[in-house]
This record gives structure tokens, C-alpha cells and sequence, in this order.
């Protein structure tokens, strides 16, 4: 059954292409001025899948340790700096640090507790495994970790009087901050949970489908899912627990003051 | 000496060159707006850290003192009181919680309330009280907590004058059945001079002077 993989002719990817100019022409007999924005964000589509294809042929006819961990570490920085760019809010220096620690600690964890301890393919670096599985625990992580900055960020300031009358009475940061955190803990974690519940029923994830397509058992393809689900949850949340229990703390001195971070 | 001030400073707001509040005792900061009275007030309890000069808490110098500790034995109430719970037995619940204490019981909330002239039960919803009810409870809850130096910025300031004389004579009553101390701002001189043992008058940038 894994052999029965249905390649797409040219022709057909042409005609996946037709749905496209449908939209356009649907778009322009309505004057939605939105024409430019969807022909670039095909062509770039286009492009971007092209090299990355080429470029995984590539290292997978290849396959090398430090080439793998290469890739990994760009992928995390990419991730990093794609975090500060889609926070709308001025976030403190120190927290951006904070980001940037808890993001790389927590997604090699996970990586390589996934492929070492849940998948075990061999040799450890193979980057058939080793790129998507990373791809897919880097990239969710990077979604949890924008909401959670962006709600710590946004209420660290709106809650500032709030933050300010615990600490009077003698709360200590922690405590004067837990539901800030939490919050910042939920809003990371929820679009992760809502999608392990939806998952199957509301929609096919995206793996799993392209799994099945390339011909494999969905019964396989499932198992997978299923590892991938955890993992990506697991990763995610630890990642945020590290980034909320740290990242709050930037905002106090040794003194438990609350101090305004730039 | 309940706390001692040598050439405190706080960046251009204050100048103090000498201040000694004593123990057990009412007193009150008075002076006008942006003089530095809530700035005296959060430099008692480490809100804020002086910018030069030392102050001493029962004789003993403020940066020897682990902040967390020192405001649940030194607490401060601002003007805009901050409910911290649903309830007024939650708010509580929450603010025993920061002192690591066991919350008292219904009945003893109900009690305090009523005693600073707040007759709701406990499950009222904090956010259904008026700016009046919340300074009340905020009052109460700090009575509940029973810190040994009270800080109080304008915490009366949503009453009318009747009820905040009222307030008043139960905050003081109080203060002094637990043996502590209160030092409080406040804008009515009538206020000032009926409920204090020492009135403070704080200008900005130079002495404090003691009437």
C-alpha cells in the first residue's frame, strides 16, 4: 500500500492553479483590492516550497550531523526573531531575552526527546525525521509563545495598579502576578488544546492528509498524528512555562518593586 | 522610634533632612498635591527606594529588611482601592493568601465589614460596590490582615464627611486595639487635626516639619 503513491503531473498542478485565477477573477468582479496581495502570496508560496524541496533533496540524499543541527538552530532563530515581529507591542529588552532562552530551551528538549525517546529512527540526525518533526514542535511553539508574550506584555501594563496594590500588602511578585501569568499561560495553550480536540472530527490534519496521500496506511498515518499531537502540545506548554515563569520576573528588582521596563 | 529619617531623598520630589514618626502613634501627612506625601508613604514600605540617605524601621535600616516581609508588617492602602476577588470573601481569601495565613471565617468578614459601616454579606460581587463600599472594604480587609504599621494614601476620600468621620473613629479605634501604628494622607485639615497625634506638613524639596 505504501507504494501506491499517486504522483501530480504537470498538467494537474496547472489545474490547481486555476482555482487561483478563479479567486482573482472573483476578487476583481467584486473590486476587492485584494488581487495584489493573492498573486503575491502564490508566487512566493511557489517559490519558497520550490527551494525548500530542492534543498531537502538535497540534504536527505546527504544526510550529515552538523548539516541537521544547522538547520535546526536557523529554524529556532528564524522563530525567534519572528516572535518579536509579530508582538504589536514594544517588548522590554529583557523579555525578548527571555523569549529567545525559553524557545531554545524548550523546543530542543522536546525535539529531541521526540525523535530520541517517542520516534527512534536511526542514524539520530536522519533529516527525513529529524527537519519535519522539529519543523512542526518549532513552528507551534512560535504561536504559543507570541500570545503569551503579547497577553503578558499587554497586562503587565494595563494591571500595573493592580500589581502594585498586592505588592503593598505584602504579596510577593509571584503571587501578585499569578493570574497575569496564568492568563498568559491559557492564552498560549488554548489554540493547541482547541485543535487536539477539534482534530479528526472538525478537520484532517495536515500531515496526517499528506501521509495518506503519499500512500501511507491511515492506520499509520494516525499513530503518527497521534505522537505528533502530543508532542506538540507537550512542547508547547513546556516552552510557555518556562517563558511566563521566568518572563515576569522582569519586571520586579531585587527590591520587589515594580520597575518600568523598556 | 517607629521610623527615622536622615537626608532622605527621593530624585527632585523630596528632601527630608530629618523625620522620626513614633510608635503607637496617629499620624498624619498633609501638604498640597505633588508635594511627596505618597512618595513618604511608599518609601515607608519599600514601594519605592530613596535615592539617597537612610531610613530606619525600629532601628533597624530598611535595606536590611527583605521587602515582602517588611510590607506585611508595614502595608499600604492607596486611594483607588483594588478588588482582588469576585466576592468580598474571595478579595479576602486572596489577600490572606499573599501573607500566607489562613483567611478568617464569614462571620468575621461579615463582622469587620460592618464595622466600617459595609453591611453586605460576603457573597456580594465585588464589582456591583460603589467607589465609597470598595475604600471600605479595602479598610476592613487591611484591619483583617493586621499589619503593625497601616499606610494610608486618601483611603477615605470616596465618603462623605459624616461617614468618613465614621470611618475614621472606627480606623482609629482599632489601629490602637492591635497596638499599631498609623500614618495616613489625607486632604481635610479637619480630619488631620481630630485624628492625629502628629500632623506632618510635606512640601516639595524641603523640610518636613512636624506640628
Amino acid at each position: 500500500m505504501e507504494n501506491d503513491m499517486l504522483d501530480l503531473g504537470f498538467w494537474q498542478l496547472v489545474a490547481a492553479y486555476l482555482f487561483i485565477i478563479l479567486l482573482l477573477i472573483i476578487v476583481k468582479l467584486r473590486k476587492i483590492p485584494r488581487e495584489k496581495e493573492i498573486f503575491i502570496a502564490t508566487l512566493r508560496m511557489t517559490l519558497q516550497l520550490l527551494l525548500v524541496g530542492y534543498v531537502l533533496m538535497y540534504i536527505f540524499e546527504q544526510p550529515h550531523p552538523l548539516i541537521t543541527i544547522g538547520i535546526i538552530l536557523f529554524m529556532v532563530s528564524f522563530a525567534i526573531f519572528n516572535i518579536y515581529k509579530r508582538v504589536d507591542m514594544e517588548v522590554p529588552r529583557r523579555l525578548k531575552k527571555m523569549v529567545a532562552f525559553s524557545m531554545i530551551i524548550g523546543t530542543i528538549a522536546s525535539t529531541l526527546y521526540f525523535n530520541l525517546v517517542v520516534i527512534q529512527f536511526d542514524p539520530w540526525y536522519d533529516p527525513r525525521y529529524f527537519i519535519p518533526i522539529a519543523g512542526m514542535i518549532i513552528g507551534n511553539s512560535m504561536t504559543g509563545i507570541s500570545l503569551g508574550v503579547q497577553t503578558l506584555v499587554e497586562q503587565m501594563k494595563s494591571k500595573k495598579k493592580h500589581i502594585e496594590a498586592a505588592l503593598m500588602l505584602g504579596a510577593t511578585p509571584k503571587e501578585a502576578t499569578r493570574k497575569i501569568v496564568n492568563h498568559s499561560f491559557d492564552s498560549a495553550i488554548l489554540p493547541t488544546i482547541n485543535s487536539m480536540v477539534g482534530i479528526g472530527i472538525v478537520f484532517l490534519p495536515g500531515m496526517m492528509t499528506g501521509q495518506i496521500l503519499a500512500g501511507a496506511s491511515p492506520v499509520i498515518a494516525i499513530k503518527y498524528q497521534i505522537a505528533i499531537m502530543l508532542g506538540i502540545t507537550g512542547s508547547v506548554a513546556f516552552t510557555v512555562i518556562i517563558f511566563v515563569q521566568q518572563g515576569y520576573k522582569i519586571y520586579f528588582n531585587k527590591e520587589k518593586q515594580l520597575v518600568e521596563e523598556s | 522610634m517607629l521610623f527615622t529619617l536622615e537626608n532622605v531623598t527621593y530624585r527632585h520630589i523630596l528632601h527630608i533632612p530629618t523625620l522620626h514618626i513614633e510608635k503607637n502613634k496617629m499620624t498624619c501627612l498633609i501638604g498640597e498635591s505633588g508635594s511627596g506625601k505618597s512618595t513618604l508613604l511608599k518609601l515607608f514600605n519599600k514601594m519605592l527606594s530613596p535615592t539617597s540617605g537612610t531610613i530606619l524601621y525600629n532601628g533597624e535600616p530598611l535595606t536590611d529588611i527583605d521587602a515582602v516581609q517588611l510590607r506585611r508588617n508595614v502595608s499600604m492602602l492607596s486611594q483607588t482601592p483594588v478588588m482582588f476577588g469576585e466576592t468580598i470573601t474571595e478579595d479576602i481569601e486572596i489577600c490572606f493568601s499573599f501573607h500566607e495565613k489562613e483567611p478568617p471565617s464569614i462571620p468575621s468578614i461579615e463582622e469587620m465589614c460592618r464595622q466600617f459601616y459595609l453591611h453586605k454579606s460576603g457573597d456580594t460581587k465585588t464589582d456591583t460596590l460603589s467607589g465609597g463600599e470598595k475604600q471600605r472594604l479595602a479598610l476592613a480587609r487591611m484591619m483583617l490582615l493586621q499589619p503593625n504599621v497601616f499606610l494610608l494614601d486618601e483611603a477615605t476620600s470616596a465618603l462623605d464627611e459624616k461617614l468618613e468621620k465614621q470611618v475614621m473613629t472606627t480606623l482609629v479605634e482599632q489601629v490602637k486595639k492591635l497596638h499599631a501604628s498609623l500614618i495616613y494622607v489625607t486632604h481635610s485639615l479637619e480630619i488631620a487635626h481630630h485624628f492625629s497625634d502628629t500632623v506632618i506638613d510635606v512640601t516639595p524639596y524641603s523640610l518636613a516639619k512636624e506640628r
